[in-house]
């Protein structure tokens, strides 16, 4: 695969097909911990790093593991093993490795586990057939893109929290409105490619 | 507490989606059509039904639920994905169009907090005729959610409510395009897509605080009058 396809895929994954706002991955993160901005970048940058792993360790599992035993159809059970083994595996070399890390992002690392966004990238990783090189451009430029809007997003809420907001639109309803908002914005650059 | 409000909880004090906000992500993507929400809602059904029943069989005997304290959430995530990759391949073998039109959301449901949060509130402590009886509210609250949510998204977006079948010959569907066209508007095609969910779900979730709202300001008022 050339690399200016490597690079319209990266643009594509992450802005065009934004995984929150097109997607519909990750949603109970991105309403639940968007209410601070330095939580949803802890959040943001600890899903970069889960979706990566979780993308290349599930890939590699499928292509020399699954199927070459004919065992496709146990990629779910398998992946959603591996996710939560992963998970709990970085959360102990950050545990060991970088205590004041831990600290910044140890309460996110378990609720990632449920983060639809990781599962999902693992099985888009088989379902769209990428070879090894696009994975690594999908894994990585996937939660980037989850990174960029759960940011913008939070920034948002900062700001919302202090403004008088109709009483029966506080919390979630005008945080979803909010995102709508964001998602028409986002759409528009879909004729950019 | 009786079967009965074992059994209503589900639909109204705890709907899963309007109340306690879980399992968003399907809520959203899929809720494009009425028939896909439908779709959805019967495969949640199943599988939390039967994960219910399964999980309150495994911890009924104490002796057990000792023994899986440690490891229980590894053991509810398998068991749950045991079921989600057999209705997986049922769809797969015979509702075909419904599975390309949930497409991922179908394995995914095993991330559904609804599925894994009954499995440890409610399941994992209560016997099994009553996991089971709580299984089949919460579903059935989940899929009326989904089905309120993409009855206002098909209807504004698309003109269509669509029942059954929307790819086959002849689809059990309402077409009132004729009406929008009578009244002199056009379908907001904008509800189809992701903005519409937002939006949708935004209004649903804000109505639902204004009605609740209205009751607790009148109960108050009330216990003043008292």
């Amino acid at each position: 695969m050339s690399v200016s396809a490597l690079i319209s895929l990266a643009f594509t994954a992450m802005i065009i097909e934004n995984v929150i706002l097109t997607q519909f991955l990750g949603i109970c993160p991105f309403i639940g911990v968007s209410k601070k901005r330095s939580s949803a970048v802890g959040m943001g940058v600890a899903v970069v790093a889960v979706i990566l792993l979780a993308g290349i360790i599930t890939w590699t599992l499928y292509h020399y593991v699954l199927s070459p035993l004919k065992m496709e159809y146990m990629q779910t059970i398998v992946f959603i093993l591996v996710i939560a083994a992963l998970v709990q595996m970085v959360e102990l070399i950050i545990k060991k490795m970088s205590p004041t890390l831990y600290k910044a992002l140890g309460i996110y690392l378990p609720l990632i586990t449920t983060n639809c966004a990781v599962l999902g990238v693992a099985l888009l990783n088989i379902r769209k057939d990428f070879g090894f090189a696009e994975m690594i451009v999908y894994s990585l430029f996937i939660p980037l893109g989850f990174l960029l809007v759960i940011t913008i997003f939070s920034m948002l809420r900062e700001k919302i929290e202090m403004s008088p907001v109709p009483k029966a639109f506080k919390g979630t309803p005008i945080a979803l409105v909010v995102a709508a908002i964001l998602a028409m914005i986002f759409s528009r650059f879909g004729g950019l490619i | 507490m009786n079967q009965k409000q074992n059994f209503l909880k589900g639909i109204f004090k705890e709907n899963p989606l309007f109340v306690t906000v879980l399992g968003m992500c399907p809520s959203l993507a899929i809720t494009t059509s009425l028939e896909n929400a439908i779709g959805m809602g019967i495969a949640v059904f199943f599988v939390l039904v039967l994960s219910n029943l399964i999980i309150s069989l495994i911890t009924v005997n104490p002796k057990m639920k000792e023994l899986v304290k440690p490891v229980r959430i590894p053991v509810y995530i398998v068991v749950i994905a045991t079921l989600v990759t057999i209705v997986e391949m049922v769809l797969h073998a015979y509702l075909v169009d419904l599975y390309n039109s949930l497409g991922v959301f179908i394995p995914l449901i095993v991330v559904n907090c609804i599925i894994l949060g009954r499995a440890e509130a409610f399941a994992s402590d209560n016997k099994p005729l009553d996991s089971v009886v709580d299984g089949v509210g919460m579903a059935l609250g989940y899929t009326l959610a989904l089905m309120i949510i993409s009855f206002f998204r098909e209807l504004l977006g698309s003109g269509l409510i669509t029942i059954w079948g929307a790819k086959s010959a002849n689809p059990i569907q309402l077409n009132l395009i004729p009406v929008f066209e009578f009244i002199g508007i056009e379908p907001i095609n904008m509800f189809i897509k992701p903005v519409g969910a937002f939006l949708t779900l935004g209004f649903i979730l804000a109505v639902l605080a204004a009605i609740a709202n209205k009751k607790a300001t009148k109960m108050a008022s009330e216990v003043k009058q008292a």
